[in-house]
């Protein structure tokens, strides 16, 4: 008994430890995401529309449901549905009843509401958030906003209404509303690159170069997408510029081999590539001016898909076939104190999220002939090495994407040979998908 | 005038008869060449073939001795030396026919050359394309998943294709490195550029220049079929040759 009783206090932290490990696991990821553990209670009215221009409806309507999908998708709310909200369109502080909104069923600790009119052509917007238990200071946000009036600006204010309510109540990090998804698609016949919004609107072709074009990598200055295009001799990291809306040279991207899967610094200042001009595919880097290449890996076996730390720019991830499947490592910008991040399994397709603190990849746990694996998307913890599996028995998952608010992924999903881009929260929860048409693929989400 | 028509007018009765009389009685005329006063000998002839049983291509030596002859001549090689040796290398089976000519009268000599089994290279002919010709000797080679590691049964693959390669120097090529389905764009594009370099690689070490061969990949990006079954996977990990011109 006396030996027993001795261990009997370990046996209690391992028993609490156990049964803490469901919640445990969620709670390092929404602690490192910012997700927070507790939503915060959001209610967000119609608004109201204000003169009978003929365009106001149609354009209240793209107004009011853009602001409703852009924080319903922020994943730090918890919204009120509208089926829940009381029947009314406060146009104005003066209007609005805080107590309809703070009692059952709603229940809300903010309200979003306003005002939407059309003028001459014009279209104005006011908007407010309030604290609903304030009564004597409720005013959170107060905004004012004055585009020419059509369907595209109606969407751009509520983006932008809705970004500054995120930014205020999210802790001080930028909502993504106005951030864009670029991606390849081949529903003009060929693989291109593409660009969209990202929820998924205005879904418009960039390239059109009539050749196979892979792995779209915007900077972070928004100005230029480095993608890999296949030519005559080979494959060449090709430069498209948005404000010329042309290719512009890289020279460095160019050779009569395979060079692919660019990744942009955070500063904008350095690509990292894959390169076999040496006889095998290595990680190159060079200034984005294409001077400066220098080879940082040397190891037989593919090595591709080089991502930046981008907090620090001193680091970077990348995938290695050197022991025989591909697997996740990291190295120093210089190529060295390589460290081996996944421990088996067919691991691919790392980002580095915007903290610095974790990658998601895609990965196959259990892979080879006749073994059941699935590919699915994981996000892990580099320092500690802890990882949470965010896709399950959905199809075959690859190319997840940060996006800026470090909450969000964007990625890409095949089931029965239709691929198509999803996204979701950085914990797994909340899918939806964002293409339909065609086939799309390799999605890579705006720094801004 | 009178004295040579004498002599001349019998010679060509005689040369005549001989002629007339066959082929049978060359031998004994030849030893006997000596023996008629005043009549001129007829030509001898004999031909040889050796070996008279062969495979395609393979080489065979004609000899020949004629006596008495002013004109030799051997049907599809032309007029030849009195005696001689010359070397033919027959496609097929054929009879060598010799005819020797000369005051005396014609000689003729035979020997036959039997040749076994199909031609050893394959002979072009107007059904068959360059490109099917192409494809039927130079061979694609397939990889084990995830490897870039030329196999038993490709070595062997790749060893008929270099001799195909080696012995045409003209023909110029591209090696496509291909993946299956599985994975990610990215990696299969490095991994098939492993696998095409790997296959060129073999190549040049067994004699084909290196400056003849071009590679590029395509990882998963042009499958040759699309079921997801091993089968079809295995037809797609491939190093495959096209033409180049």
């Amino acid at each position: 008994m006396k030996a027993y009783s001795r261990y009997f206090p370990h046996l209690l932290i391992v028993l609490a430890t156990l049964a803490t490990l469901p919640i445990t696991a969620q709670d390092w990821i929404h602690a490192g995401t910012n997700l927070g553990n507790e939503r915060i209670r959001l209610a967000v009215a119609d608004f109201k529309p204000v003169g009978d221009d003929p365009q106001t409806p149609a354009l209240k309507a793209a107004f009011d449901a853009t602001l409703f999908n852009d924080l319903a998708n922020a994943g730090i709310f918890d919204l009120v549905s509208k089926s829940m909200a009381p029947p009314a369109m406060p146009g104005s502080p003066r209007e609005i009843d805080l107590a309809q909104w703070s009692a059952e069923p709603a229940n809300a600790t903010m309200v979003a509401f306003g005002a939407l009119s059309v003028t001459n052509g014009r279209l104005a917007v006011y908007g407010w958030l309030f604290d609903t238990h304030n009564t004597v200071n409720p005013q959170v946000l107060g905004k004012q906003y004055n585009e020419a009036a059509s369907q595209d600006m109606a969407r751009t204010v509520a983006h932008r209404f809705a970004d500054e309510i995120i930014l205020r109540l999210g802790g001080g990090i930028n909502g993504i509303a106005e951030t864009k998804i670029y991606f390849v698609s081949s529903r003009s016949g060929i693989k291109e690159i593409w660009a969209m919004d990202y929820d998924g609107q205005n879904q418009h072709q960039i390239t059109h170069l009539g050749t196979i074009s892979l792995s779209p990598r915007i900077s972070p200055d928004n100005t230029r997408i480095a993608f890999a295009s296949l030519g005559h001799d080979g494959w060449a990291i090709r430069m498209y510029s948005l404000e010329l809306n042309r290719l512009v040279s890289f020279p460095a991207g160019t050779s009569k081999d395979l060079n692919q899967s660019p990744a942009w610094s955070g500063d904008g200042a350095r690509i990292a590539f894959s390169s076999s001009r040496s006889g095998d595919p290595e990680i190159w880097v060079a200034d984005a001016s294409g001077a400066n290449l220098r080879r940082l890996t040397n190891f037989a076996g593919p090595d591709v898909a080089p991502t930046w730390n981008p907090r620090t720019n001193a680091q970077l991830a990348w995938v290695s076939g050197r022991t025989g499947l591909p697997q996740i490592y990291t190295m120093d910008q210089d190529g060295s104190n390589v460290q081996r991040l996944t421990d088996g399994g067919y691991a691919i397709s790392p980002s580095w999220s915007p903290n610095g603190q974790f990658l998601t990849f895609s990965w196959n746990r259990k892979y080879g002939p006749g073994a059941p694996g699935g590919q699915d998307i994981y996000v892990m913890d580099i320092a500690s090495k802890r990882w949470l599996q965010l896709t399950h028995d959905a199809g075959s998952n690859d190319f997840p994407s940060w996006a800026p608010d470090g909450r969000h992924i964007v990625f890409e999903r095949a089931i029965n040979g239709r691929n198509q881009i999803w996204t979701m929260l950085a914990d797994g929860t909340e899918q939806h998908q964002l293409t339909q048409t065609g086939n799309n693929y390799m999605p890579n989400w705006s720094w801004k | 005038m009178n004295r040579l028509n004498h002599i001349v007018t019998p010679l060509v009765l005689l040369a005549g008869l001989v002629a007339v009389a066959g082929c049978g009685t060359k031998t004994k005329q030849a030893s006997r060449e000596e023996t008629a006063p005043g009549v001129v000998p007829a030509p001898t002839a004999q031909l040889t073939a050796s070996p008279a049983l062969v495979s395609a291509n393979d080489q065979v030596q004609l000899s020949w001795r004629t006596t008495n002859a002013n004109t030799v001549s051997i049907d599809d090689i032309g007029d030849v030396p009195s005696s001689g040796v010359k070397t033919v290398t027959p496609t097929a089976s054929t009879t060598y026919h010799l005819v020797a000519k000369g005051y005396g009268g014609t000689a003729e000599a035979t020997a036959r050359v039997t040749v076994n089994g199909p031609p050893a290279v394959m002979v072009p002919n107007s059904t068959m394309s360059a490109e099917e010709e192409f494809k039927a000797n130079v061979q694609d080679i397939f990889f084990d998943y995830d490897s870039y590691d030329i196999r038993g049964d490709a070595q062997a693959t790749l060893s008929r294709d270099a001799s195909y390669l080696v012995s045409h120097p003209e023909v110029k090529i591209l090696i496509g490195g291909y993946c299956d389905e599985r994975g990610s764009n990215e990696y299969n594009l490095a991994l098939g550029q492993n696998r095409a370099d790997a296959t060129k690689n073999a190549l040049v070490t067994a004699g084909v220049a290196a400056n003849r061969i071009r590679t590029v990949s395509y990882g998963k990006e042009k499958p040759f079929c699309s079921e997801s079954t091993e089968e079809c996977w295995q037809q797609n990990r491939r190093g495959g040759f096209t033409p180049e011109q």
